[in-house]
């Protein structure tokens, strides 16, 4: 049987993402794919050498769309590591309560475009009308809908006030009781699981070998979760990874979908707790050293290289984005199945082209 | 089961969209919009000019005057709260979109009121 | 409770010579530990490379000094999904692997018009 070689991406009706795969398939079946990268490459991490290191707080926010809280909380623990600062306990609360609004509004942009690419469209109209609500929330506390710019070197930049707290926990009882509704839909639905189940088969071995992050590692069975650490408020709180042992889409999906619960149980946590006090440090001097910086994004465990050498510019900043690690356990899934499954298979690792290349 | 409820209860509610542009929203309190500044109080020092994380803010000691590129900034705020003498304000409602790029100008007139000049 | 954000230091990282990398990652996945990725910085006369490994949320490294222009062998016949990092360190600062299962031949983000290395400055990427 002649191979027949189809170029997927990275412009295409159904992919979100631009991500170019170069698919084998044979009468139907893909045989085997080659990725390419490249297409919204911008080089960020090369100016670190003429932006000094608060201004890179700006810079590494604008690497991810969806989760770029994260990578600011991420890259501010890494500094106050080299310059030896301690966060007074109400910021970590507050960066926990932004972390976790991140983690809600990019799990339910996933579901919807997940239901979006087998066909599903008011479900996914749903799933973004109630993400909304969570946009608003972020724009009255934050300043903006996405690019918060809330965390600084020390802290963070806003408090939020008892009645915007009130206000906050009223929205977050609304949005569960409508994902609740929802829920036998995305999960209980024949014509979804006909779709998910059994697809892409991710072995719990393999997960672990491939260095899998995010829900493709705890869909596959392993309980491993960066919050477990216990950075920013993470340690007094009480929660265990969300963890499913089939390794399949539908797996994956039912993750995602309980996590999100998960975070607006977080959420109530925090403010039953949060305390009062300073909302920053002020930092001295100049960052020394070397420091390996981890936290847990949506998609997955991002890690920050960070070194400095006691000069106004920083030596170097690596960032390793989760959906770099998910690839090649999204090249180990393709091989054997169909041709119009690869956009659910895809997706499946919740793909972020622009934090892969930066 | 399912989505019917919410389909049917959809059916009979009003639109859960806005009929924009006969109808907007409410801009919300604290959010960071179009940036401006009170020239009178200015006292050129450059702290926003130095800190800008994209380098959009321009300051000339001798003209005495204070340019902006509002499509270079990226309205994060820090030149607000860098600014000891606290001129720079944002407004809650975001720039409205103009038909060509342009840099916006103030110029300190000495002991009167400031006129923004294109 | 562990940190997550640690410092580079004596306790988690050991120095190897580039020849000794192979053994030192048979010997960590023997134990158990999951490959997460390669950071790389350009010093004066060499690249120092960093491999991170995992194994339940405490981190280990390696690190290893190449001198410019030298080559060093793969660690994908280790752990085969290093082959995507390194190619990412091949196009950003000419460091050369030994036997990469899938070679983008410095093309992996950048064009073929692109000559020069970003980061470091040792030499033209396709000769």
């Amino acid at each position: 049987m002649a191979r027949t070689v189809l170029p997927f991406g990275p412009q295409h009706p159904v992919l979100p993402e631009p991500l170019h795969l170069t698919l084998s398939i044979e009468d139907e079946i893909v045989k085997e794919a080659i990725p390419k990268l490249g297409y919204v490459h911008r080089g960020l991490e090369k100016l670190a050498e003429i932006r000094d290191h608060n201004q890179m707080i700006y810079i590494v926010e604008r690497v991810c769309g969806i989760c770029s809280c994260l990578h600011a909380l991420c890259y501010c623990q890494g500094i106050e590591k080299l310059m030896g600062l301690e966060v007074p306990e109400r910021a970590r609360y507050l960066r926990t309560i932004w972390a976790e609004m991140h983690r809600i509004h990019s799990h339910l942009l996933w579901l919807g475009l997940f239901a979006d690419a087998f066909g599903f469209e008011s479900l996914f109209m749903q799933f973004w009308r109630i993400r909304e609500r969570i946009m608003d929330l972020q724009e009255e506390t934050a300043g903006n809908r996405v690019i918060l710019s809330v965390n600084q070197v020390g802290g963070v930049r806003r408090d939020i006030s008892d009645e915007a707290a009130k206000w906050i926990q009223d929205t977050i009882t609304i949005v569960e009781k409508e994902l609740l509704q929802l829920k036998s839909t995305i999960l209980d639905d024949s014509t979804v699981k006909i779709r998910t189940v059994g697809k892409g088969i991710l072995t719990k071995e393999k997960a672990y070998e491939l260095g899998a992050a995010g829900p493709t590692l705890r869909g596959s069975g392993i309980a491993q979760d960066m919050r477990q650490t216990g950075y920013a408020a993470y340690s007094e709180l009480d929660f265990a990874p969300v963890v499913e042992t089939d390794g399949d889409c539908y797996a994956r999906t039912a993750v995602r979908f309980k996590e999100a619960l998960q975070s607006i149980d977080l959420l109530r946590q925090c403010f039953a707790k949060i305390p009062q006090g300073e909302l920053s440090v002020k930092p001295k001097g100049l960052p020394t050293g070397e420091v390996v910086s981890r936290v847990e994004q949506p998609r997955g465990e991002c890690l920050y290289y960070i070194r400095g050498a006691g000069k106004k510019f920083l030596e170097r900043v690596r960032i390793r984005t989760p959906t770099f690690a998910n690839i090649p356990p999204l090249l180990e899934m393709l091989p054997g199945c169909d041709l119009a499954d690869v956009p659910i298979l895809i997706l499946t690792i919740d793909p972020c082209i622009s934090c892969t290349e930066r | 089961m399912f989505m019917t409820k919410i389909v049917l209860k959809n059916l009979f509610t009003k639109y859960a969209t806005r009929l924009y542009p006969f109808q907007k929203k409410e801009p919300f309190q604290h959010s960071k919009g179009e940036l401006k500044i009170i020239m009178e109080k200015c006292i050129l020092c450059g702290v926003c000019q130095m800190r800008c994380p994209s380098q959009c803010i321009k300051v000339d000691k001798q003209a005495k005057t204070w340019k902006v590129d509002p499509f270079a900034c990226v309205y994060c705020g820090v030149c607000v709260d860098a600014c000891p003498v606290k001129c720079l304000y944002q407004e809650s409602q975001y720039r409205a979109p103009l038909p060509e790029k342009d840099t916006i100008l103030h110029v300190q007139q000495p002991k009167e009121a400031a006129e923004p000049a294109s | 409770m562990i940190d997550s954000s640690v410092g580079v230091t004596e306790e988690n990282t050991a120095e190897v010579r580039p020849d000794e990398v192979i053994t030192q990652s048979r010997v960590l996945k023997d134990e158990g530990f999951r490959f997460i990725t390669m950071s790389s910085t350009e010093l004066e006369d060499s690249v120092c490379v960093l491999y991170h490994f995992d194994k339940d949320l405490e981190l280990r490294n390696l690190k290893v000094h190449v001198p410019k222009g030298s080559k060093i062998s793969s660690v994908a016949s280790v752990y085969s999904c290093a082959f995507l990092v390194e190619n990412e360190i091949k196009e950003h600062f000419g460091v050369e692997f030994d036997g990469i299962p899938l070679d983008f031949q410095g093309m992996l983000y950048s064009d073929e018009e692109v000559q020069k290395t970003p980061f470091c400055n040792i030499g033209i990427k396709r000769a």
